[in-house]
Parts: structure tokens; C-alpha cells; sequence
């Protein structure tokens, strides 16, 4: 049997599936499938951070069957792939399926890195839709969590289980939270709120082993919790890719248009490895909206759109009311430009040496920094250079700079 | 029976900006254009419930703060991933500097 070739996409994330639709949306009209080895119809992850603490995990579904029928999108679930045979430009499944492909995209995310710990004990992550169900399935009111990494997953967690009235202690191998993420004095005023909640911190703390559940510090100290939470980041899912011979370092390596070396394949989103705008230094983003905007960049250039990518990173983080958002990649070591615009909410912008807005950062309470933070990615996305006396002048309007830039 | 509620005072809203205005459990978000116009639609993103006050006023659009959901605020209409669920507007009039919005049935 002779098939059409058509759009495949390996990963049915947030990105793989904005691809898909993206694909529609730009007009093409030929198949499409996706392919993604969970059994959910895609979701938003990670499900716990969003979720009511103590009830059932929601699962907010990205598109209804509905939806993926009505765009005439294939979804295959609970589908592996085992080679991409990129002479024959053909996927081969584990169910035996042969997909012929015109493009191809690989949006196959990243998975949670497991601790670098020979242990036998049960130690859950924070990723998918059946972690998230089983970390609340343990963590009832009363019980205690142990969460390994004070990064963004690790806080979010954190808050979500203080919510639900779970005794939480976070076990970072650094002296701080968050690490290159985020501006030190933003993360410290959070670290500062979670210990006002009741979190326990054990910065600089190096684990030797890991019983049961109990962990055991190499100062001699032990903690023992009812579950075990290892939040250390995450890993690009390159296997495939790897396999098909296309360059993997930190991710699959992609030009400003999201094209591997080979240009019938391109990545998006966690998994790829992609050039800054502007600075062309290779960056790796794990972020809901990096996920959304390559998904989308890269179907309109499987369509021949051959777009340079030119995204602001940007990513927003809920933790108690206080919200942090941050455009831009902060660097560390650089002086910071400060705006109190009131009720406790604090921004700090970063410039090169060119004078170019470079990066800004937001924590307060709710969305109170929100509008600011969204101009500012404007400014940077567009090489502004601000004068950095106005952004400081918590009365001026930062939208006139929009006008002037 | 439609009734009409007073809102704010037209001072309240900067040209081409938008405050939340909060009414017998409802959430509501009006507008003032950048041509001097006023306009109300539901407070909330149809995407997450996020406060559409919060959000950046550009021309015409609102967008959501936190996933850029952009709507067009005089008409509701969605306009960009990740929603296709239109926002809910409501009529508005300016009475002695006053803002007004009309509910239907409300009360």
C-alpha cells in the first residue's frame, strides 16, 4: 500500500499539539499525525503546581477529541517510536505502524532527571499526569514530603502541598533557590515566604544516601517523609533523534529556523537546543510558553515559511499569591536596575554593554507586575535600550517607551 | 429586565488601559481606548481565569497576562492560541463621569 506523506510530530505535549493546529491554522490540509507515548489526550504539566492539594488531579486536556477530529488530527496515544529512518523518511512504531513522513517534528519534551544516587528506595518525580496523581495520592493533610531541589518545581510543589496542609523540608545540594533562573534577591524573598509558611530549607546540603524513606545528609543528618520528591530538573528526551544521527548537545541542536541538519526534520520546545536571538549562544528553554512558540514557529517553517525564531524567553511561576515572572535570561554577575511600583512588588531589568534591555524580572503579590513585565519583553525582543532612570521612576509609564523605542 | 450599574468614574481608567471592576460575585474588565471610548467585557481569560485587569492594553486587544490570550475587547472575540472561546461584552455608558455597564437580567 502506497501512503501520502504527510506533517508527523513525535511528542504530544504543549508543543507537539500547538504544532499541529499551527500546521491547520497555516492552511496545510494534508495528513498529520501525532504521536505520543502517554495514554492522556495532551495536558498542561505539570498537572500537581495547578492542581487543588488533598483532591484529584485535574487534568485539563490542551484540545477536546473533538477538537483534534474536527482539525482532522491523528492522534496516536500510548505510542512508541522506535526509529526515525531518516533515508527512507519513515517512523517506525512499536505496534509495527509505518509513517511516511514529509516533515518531521520532534517535540518529544523532556523527562525529570533522576538523582545521581545508587538507591533502591522509592523517590517519585514531578512530569506527568500519573507523577502528579501519585504524589497526592501520599501526600494527604498531615504527612510530610521531602522535596530534593529548591528549583521552580520544587517551590511550586512546595506551596501547593503547604496548601494542603502537608509538612514539607526542601533539600538543595546549593546555597540558594532557584539558581541562575532568577535575580538572588527575588528568590531569597521567596525562599523567605515559604519558611513564613512552614517550609523547611537545608541549603548546602549533600545527600549520602537514600533508605526507604528516610535520606541521610553528609553533615550526619536524616530525614525521614512519607514521600520523597526529586525536583532537580529535567532532561531533553534525544534518544530518537540520537539514533537518527542528528546532533544532540544539551538537546537537539537546531538553526534560528528550528531545522535540524536535516532539513526535513525540525525540534521544538524542551527538547531543542537553539540559538539565542541576538547573541546566537545556544540555549535550551523548559518553559509552558518556549513550548507553545517553537511548536507554533516550527509548523509555520515545515511549511516552507523559513522564519528566523526571535522569542523573548519568558515563563511565569505561582507560588502562595505571589507570582514571578521573568523575560529575558537574567545574568548572573550583572547589575540590576530596580522598579518599586507599590504593593510590594519589585522589578529588576539587566542592560549590556550596548545598552540594550536584556532581562527583567517581577515578583508580587497576584498579576501586579504583569503589564510591566509583558512591555519590557517587548522592549527587549525589540534591542530597546530604555533609559534605565526612567524604568527606575516607579511614576513613569513604562508603555510611552513602546511609543519612543 | 437589563439594569445599568455604575462602575468607576471615568478618571479611574487611563487612555488605552483597563480596570477590574468586581459586581455581586462576577468579574468584570472595562476598557477605556486609546479614542476615548469605554468598553466591558468579562474579568476573567476564558483560558484559565486569569484577572484580564492584570493584562496589557495594545489598540484595541486585551491580552491575558499570563499565556498571552489576546482578545479583541469591544467585540470579545478571541484572537490568538491558546483560546477560541470569545469573552462576553457588555454595554456601556458614561453618565455624569460616571461608567455604566448593562447586565442583562443581573440582580
Amino acid at each position: 500500500m502506497t501512503q501520502h506523506r504527510g506533517m508527523v510530530i513525535v511528542g504530544a505535549g504543549e508543543c507537539g499539539a500547538r504544532a499541529a493546529f499551527a500546521l491547520r491554522e497555516n492552511g496545510y490540509s494534508g495528513p498529520i499525525d501525532v504521536l505520543g507515548e502517554e495514554e492522556h489526550r495532551p495536558y498542561e504539566r505539570p498537572p500537581l503546581s495547578k492542581g487543588r492539594p488533598g483532591g484529584a488531579v485535574p487534568l485539563k486536556e490542551i484540545a477536546t477529541q473533538a477538537q483534534w477530529d474536527s482539525a482532522e488530527i491523528s492522534l496516536s496515544l500510548g505510542t512508541k517510536v522506535t526509529e526515525v529512518d531518516r533515508a527512507d523518511r519513515v517512523v517506525r512504531l512499536a505496534d509495527g505502524r509505518i509513517m511516511h513522513y514529509d516533515k518531521l517534528l520532534f517535540a518529544t519534551g523532556a523527562r525529570a532527571r533522576r538523582l545521581p544516587l545508587a538507591t533502591t528506595a522509592p523517590v517519585a518525580t514531578l512530569r506527568t499526569m500519573s507523577d502528579a496523581q501519585h504524589i497526592s495520592s501520599i501526600a494527604v493533610p498531615g504527612s510530610h514530603v521531602a522535596i530534593i531541589g529548591a528549583g521552580l518545581i520544587g517551590l511550586e510543589l512546595a506551596a501547593r502541598l503547604r496548601a494542603g496542609d502537608v509538612d514539607v523540608t526542601i533539600i538543595e545540594v546549593s546555597s540558594a533557590a532557584l539558581g541562575r533562573a532568577v535575580p538572588p534577591e527575588l528568590a531569597a524573598r521567596l525562599v523567605q515566604r515559604h519558611r513564613n509558611e512552614g517550609v523547611r530549607f537545608e541549603f548546602d546540603a549533600e545527600i549520602t544516601a537514600i533508605t526507604d524513606r528516610t535520606i541521610a545528609l553528609l553533615d550526619g543528618s536524616q530525614f525521614t517523609a512519607d514521600l520523597i520528591v526529586a525536583a532537580i530538573g529535567a532532561e531533553p528526551e534525544t534518544g530518537l533523534a540520537e539514533q537518527a544521527g542528528l546532533e544532540v548537545r544539551n538537546g537537539i541542536t537546531v538553526n534560528v529556523t528550528l531545522a535540524t541538519s536535516d532539513q526535513n526534520i525540525f525540534a521544538a520546545g524542551d527538547c531543542c537546543n537553539f540559538p539565542s536571538p541576538r547573541t546566537g549562544a545556544p540555549v535550551r528553554l523548559e518553559s509552558w510558553r518556549n513550548a507553545l512558540d517553537q511548536g507554533e514557529h516550527a509548523a509555520a517553517n515545515m511549511l516552507g515559511a523559513s522564519r528566523e525564531y526571535q522569542k523573548t524567553p519568558w515563563f511565569w511561576s505561582e507560588q502562595y499569591d505571589l507570582t514571578l515572572q521573568v523575560a529575558g535570561l537574567p545574568q548572573p554577575g550583572r547589575p540590576f536596575v530596580r522598579r518599586e511600583p507599590g504593593s510590594g512588588a519589585t522589578l529588576l531589568f539587566q542592560f549590556d554593554d550596548d545598552g540594550r534591555l536584556v532581562s527583567a524580572s517581577g515578583l508580587g503579590p497576584s498579576g501586579s507586575v504583569a503589564k510591566e513585565i509583558r512591555i519590557a519583553e517587548m522592549l527587549i525582543e525589540r534591542g530597546a535600550r530604555p533609559d534605565p532612570r526612567l524604568l527606575a521612576d516607579a511614576q513613569s509609564n513604562l508603555k510611552k517607551l513602546l511609543r519612543t523605542g | 429586565m437589563p439594569s445599568w450599574i455604575d462602575a468607576c468614574a471615568t478618571d479611574d481608567i487611563e487612555e488605552e488601559d483597563v480596570i477590574r471592576f468586581d459586581h455581586d460575585g462576577a468579574v468584570f474588565a472595562i476598557y477605556r481606548s486609546p479614542d476615548d471610548r469605554f468598553y466591558c467585557t468579562d474579568g476573567l481569560c476564558t483560558h484559565e481565569k486569569v484577572s484580564l485587569a492584570d493584562g496589557l492594553v495594545m489598540d484595541e486587544i486585551i491580552e491575558c497576562p499570563k499565556h498571552n490570550a489576546r482578545f479583541d475587547y469591544r467585540t470579545g472575540e478571541a484572537k490568538a492560541a491558546p483560546v477560541c472561546v470569545n469573552l462576553r461584552t457588555y454595554a456601556t455608558k458614561i453618565e455624569n463621569g460616571r461608567v455604566l455597564i448593562e447586565l442583562m437580567g443581573a440582580q
